[in-house]
């Protein structure tokens, strides 16, 4: 034992405070210079960290998508990948989708399909439809379905998503006409 | 997940030496696996080498007239990517038949050949694993083992190789370059994942600090009569229970040339040239690939739970067989192949 006066220092090395450094990440459209150990995921990162909660944790392990968020334009799982893996990428949240006066036209048609109940897939959902939407690969009803099957709904609101999700790709479609 | 450090390599000599140079290292691409593994304290590495920075995101032709996939270009850019699509449509049908469009942006090349079993038992520390902890015992062996191996299977481990990909890439022949500290190599993909034996804790035949530079498919790409079918509990983002890799070379109706792989029956994409040998020059008819998919299974054995693996894999080889001969439709590469 130290003869330290702080009852909680010891000498052993397992209590030495993890190693971080400064990462800086851009999100949102800002730079964010945060203090990061190597294993925060970059949903860590953005939840516990930056004070980006709009990003939610369900699973943390890949299989139910609410953690999606778009890294250059392409919707990922933000919980099976390291903060600092990041360095230099655009990475938008929820956050950066819309605002609360100035809604994305996928959160107003989630509105207005009564696409969720509890909500807390949906940050999720409404990324993975954006990324869907920059693929534009997605169009009739089972092709949507089809690449909506990374986002889990436990409180089935697979019809509502459905419909939200098609409205804006049909509107996307119609004005690239 | 415990402590560890993490490098970022330039190079992929950087990359080797700093393996080799390492306690307990590991390489991380996608990380869309080994982040999970260590998430559930399976996979215990002290030092990670990030690979997405080395230039080997690159899909292009090869001098022999095949097709050359980067390692760390991304199962999503593989899948949609117009060669493959045109050349190997079989390739596109089988990765786009895998997890979800979130997990195909990430994970890699090399990294879907690298990933490891599902078996719930390999996953859960508080049970016996051989593959996690060699000698400890197998839980899946008189466990439930809906998804385990049929074939090739040991007393050791009845494990299964959780790839779509790889299915198709066996079927293609593809040939996988590695890299590492005793410079670089080229192995067959029948070569390449192992049968589990009494050594279930290797997945394949890399030496320790090897690295997967590139994937590379031969000319012939069967695009004409092909078929990527999988079989499992849910339509969409959900692993094989069963799949068939199938792809055929017709002269009228007669079997010029042909493939077979089989996903989710055993620890390795299951092939067996001496069963597809029966195909040649017969007729593509319901008969003849019924005694291509008998001589497939003679020698399955069920577990228990997965008994009916055995009959689906029948059905799914005749199925898979006659979707080839009907010709592959471009658009059925955008969703998957489920009947």
């Amino acid at each position: 034992m130290s003869n330290s006066a702080t009852p909680n220092t010891t000498d052993s090395p397992a209590l030495a405070p993890p190693a971080t450094s400064p990462v800086t990440l851009r999100i949102n459209g800002s730079d964010m210079t945060l203090q990061l150990a190597p294993w925060t995921t970059l949903l860590d990162a953005l939840r516990e960290y930056a004070g980006l909660t709009g990003t939610k944790k369900g699973c943390d392990h890949g299989q139910c998508g609410s953690c999606t968020v778009l890294v250059d334009g392409k919707r990922i799982n933000s919980c099976l990948t390291l903060a600092m893996l990041h360095e230099g990428a655009e990475i938008t949240t929820i956050e950066g989708l819309g605002q609360e006066d100035n809604l994305h036209p996928l959160q107003q048609a989630f509105l207005d399909h009564d696409a969720f109940q509890c909500g807390y897939c949906t940050p999720g959902q409404i990324c993975s439809a954006q990324g869907l939407i920059n693929e534009g690969r997605a169009h009739t009803e089972d092709e949507i379905r089809e690449m909506m099957s990374g986002n889990l709904c436990r409180c089935g609101a697979y019809v509502g998503i459905l419909n939200a999700v098609k409205e804006v790709v049909d509107a996307q479609t119609a004005r690239r006409q | 997940m415990n402590p560890f450090t993490l490098t970022r390599a330039e190079t992929v000599e950087g990359a080797v030496r700093d393996f080799r140079d390492s306690d307990s290292p590991a390489f991380i691409a996608g990380g869309t696996n080994i982040i999970d593994l260590m998430k559930e304290n399976v996979a215990r590495p002290t030092h990670l080498i990030g690979l997405n920075k080395l230039p080997l995101n690159t899909i292009e032709p090869t001098a022999e007239g095949g097709l050359r996939l980067g390692a760390t270009a991304t199962n999503a850019d593989t899948a949609w990517h117009p060669e493959v699509q045109c050349r190997y449509p079989l390739l596109s049908q089988a990765i786009l038949a895998g997890a979800s469009p979130q997990l195909r942006n990430m994970a890699t090349n090399g990294g879907n050949l690298m990933q490891r079993t599902r078996c719930y038992y390999f996953y859960d520390t508080a049970t016996p694993c051989n593959k996690r902890e060699p000698g400890s015992g197998c839980g899946a062996i008189g466990g439930y083992n809906r998804i385990h191996a049929i074939l090739g299977a040991s007393e050791q481990c009845i494990a299964t190789h959780p790839s779509d990909m790889c299915i198709a890439l066996a079927a293609l022949e593809a040939e996988v370059h590695v890299v590492g500290p005793g410079g670089s190599r080229v192995i067959k993909f029948e070569d390449f994942h192992r049968l589990p034996g009494n050594t279930p804790e290797r997945d394949n035949t890399l030496e320790p600090g090897e690295l997967i530079v590139a994937l590379e498919l031969p000319k012939k790409g069967f695009e004409k009569h092909f078929s990527y079918l999988k079989l499992r509990d849910r339509t969409s983002y959900a692993f094989a229970l069963v799949s068939v890799a199938a792809v055929l070379e017709l002269d009228g109706s007669t079997i010029e040339d042909a493939r077979l792989a089989l996903g989710g029956v055993a620890h390795k994409p299951w092939r067996d040239k001496a069963a597809e040998a029966l195909l040649i020059g017969q007729p593509a008819t319901t008969s003849t690939f019924k005694k291509v998919a008998e001589a497939v299974l003679k020698d399955a054995v069920g577990q228990g739970t997965n008994d009916f693996k055995i009959e689906l894999g029948r059905r799914a080889i005749v199925r898979a067989l006659q979707q080839a001969t009907a010709g592959g439709k471009a658009s059925d590469v955008f969703l998957n192949s489920n009947p």
